[in-house]
């Protein structure tokens, strides 16, 4: 939509001329990466015996996947510690109880303001000289900091995804005599939850990203695992390479997935809203598609 | 108590807050002339501009911090000898702003682009109407437009940019907060809590009045339309 708004359709001379500033473009981006390329043979960058390492079994068996093990293993339990802490703590910020409702915005609002790394610092002493917590501390104080951080914005998906229900959602559950917190549990949150899925997955790329972070306090992940690999090998330089792209094609796929999800779910709602304007016919129709185009609001969350 | 309020004398505790928000300052400058070529390719016509923008966009979002720093420092500086001058200190400081600011200028994109989207279309047709062409337009109408639609989202990059910065850690600036507040509680067990509060509300203070004066400004600048 923003490429199109800001010139007409293109006559043949425009044509011309955007074919020539194409081409000159894409020869500006081969010659960006011919130039990385030769600058990175010419330090002697390019042997072949410092990327082999990589396509090795013995490196990979012994290097590279115990440390996406671990990394997956902190991102999974992660993600799923933020959705608990996310749903707990959103459905704090709507009770009515002012005392809860104050206690869960304090929360979500601090941990929400502490960089990530801060937390992983504090979590890693905390657990293993203050607790003495036995096992992989450094894995648990990732996992900490990862769930108190995207716990506290989960929250807050939780709590807009409720909000931006139609307020019909509710008033429906109570007129059939439920009560708030059924109406919540039963009607709105199920709602939210589908809607606010595609900025849900978005966040587990912040937090795959995040559980790199480990690498400060020495926790075994990926990034760990190339470095300590590559240092006596002298090949950091192409084991960060290595290690981003692995990073890359996995968020990649996660962020293709939530705009998967969203389109679904868009098409989704235009659907029902016509078989709803079909079904009821032309007043009560209406009202369905105001409380789908509220809906809609969700996959358009400026966090996805 | 005593004890704790000798972490103030012993460790320069504002001083650790000053290196953050210097990081910040200049990453913040270099992220935001950074995204806005990259936004500006993203919008052009040109196909090949489109795919370098959204090509940088995609890769760079996906990396973790941690790896872009840590390129900076290792690989540039450590295994290629790239220097950006200075002594010792200065030269990881400026290669942290760099790794700081590549990244974020994914993000400063991003917000751009839907600052870009709240611009009526009516606009970039009166620009045509009036006889701009991509640049004059983009420079005089769209893009004054698209910052101030956009506030809100930069704000809330500029937030992430303030606590990232904790992440120059790996690029051993060793002065920045989160590096200090390491070594103060594995000298000072006995304090682990008091001194990890002491810095996270620091952080409090720091971001929550930036995200209020986004607010603000996000009412204040909006194009009254």
């Amino acid at each position: 939509m923003s490429a199109s708004i800001l010139f007409d359709t293109p006559g043949p001379r425009a044509r011309r001329r955007i074919l020539i500033i194409n081409i000159i473009g894409a020869l500006i981006a081969l010659g960006v990466v011919a130039w990385i390329f030769f600058g990175l043979a010419g330090k002697g960058q390019m042997k072949p015996e410092q990327w082999d390492d990589f396509v090795q079994a013995s490196t990979w068996k012994n290097y590279l996947w115990p440390g996406l093990v671990n990394t997956l293993k902190a991102a999974i339990l992660g993600i799923v510690g933020s959705v608990i802490f996310g749903l707990v703590f959103g459905v704090g910020r709507l009770s009515q109880n002012k005392l809860i409702n104050g206690l869960c915005t304090v929360v979500v609002e601090f941990f929400r303001a502490v960089p990530v790394l801060l937390m992983i610092v504090f979590f890693n002493v905390f657990f293993a000289r203050s607790l003495e917590l036995p096992g992989d501390t450094a894995l648990w104080a990732v996992v900490a900091a990862l769930i108190f951080y995207n716990g506290s914005v989960v929250a807050e998906l939780v709590r807009s995804g409720v909000h931006n229900l139609p307020k019909g959602q509710r008033e429906a559950g109570i007129a059939i005599g439920l009560t708030r917190g059924m109406s919540l549990r039963h009607i709105e949150i199920p709602q939210a939850l589908v809607a606010m899925l595609p900025a849900l997955i978005g966040q587990f790329v912040v937090i795959l990203k995040d559980s790199a972070l480990g690498y400060i306090i020495s926790f075994n992940e990926l990034l760990f695992f190339a470095r300590t690999y590559s240092s006596p090998n002298g090949n950091v330089l192409q084991a960060l390479i290595v290690t981003a792209v692995i990073f890359i094609l996995i968020n990649f796929t996660l962020s293709k997935i939530a705009e998967l999800v969203s389109k679904r779910l868009s098409s989704r709602v235009k659907k029902s809203k016509n078989a709803a304007a079909e079904l009821v016919g032309a007043p009560a129709g209406a009202l369905a598609a105001g409380g789908a185009d509220n809906a809609d609001e969700g996959p358009n969350d400026p966090r996805a | 108590m005593e004890n704790y309020l000798s972490i103030f004398t012993e460790y320069n505790i504002p001083g650790a807050f000053w290196v953050n928000i210097q990081l910040t300052f200049w990453a913040a400058i270099g992220a935001l002339v950074l995204g806005t070529i990259l936004a500006l390719l993203r919008i052009s016509p040109v196909a090949s501009f489109q795919a370098i923008g959204s090509g940088y966009v995609n890769l760079v979002r996906n990396t973790p911090l941690t790896i872009i720093i840590l390129f900076a420092v290792l690989a540039l500086y450590g295994q290629l000898g790239f220097t950006l001058g200075g002594d010792f200190q200065a030269n990881f400081f400026r290669l942290s702003v760099l790794g700081l600011a590549v990244y974020h200028a994914a993000f400063v994109c991003e917000a751009i682009r839907s600052g870009v989207n709240t611009v009526p279309l009516g606009q970039a047709e009166a620009a045509r109407a009036i006889g701009l062409g991509f640049m004059p337009a983009a420079r005089l109408i769209i893009l004054p437009q698209a910052f101030r639609g956009a506030i809100v989202p930069l704000g809330n990059t500029l937030i992430a940019l303030i606590k990232n910065s904790t992440v120059a850690a790996v690029g051993s600036v060793a002065t920045e907060s989160s590096s200090v507040m390491k070594s103060m509680i594995e000298f000072r067990a006995d304090i682990v809590i008091p001194i990890f509060l002491t810095f996270a509300i620091g952080f409090v203070i720091i971001v929550i009045p930036v995200g209020l004066l986004t607010t603000w400004l996000s009412k204040k600048l909006a194009v009254a339309r």
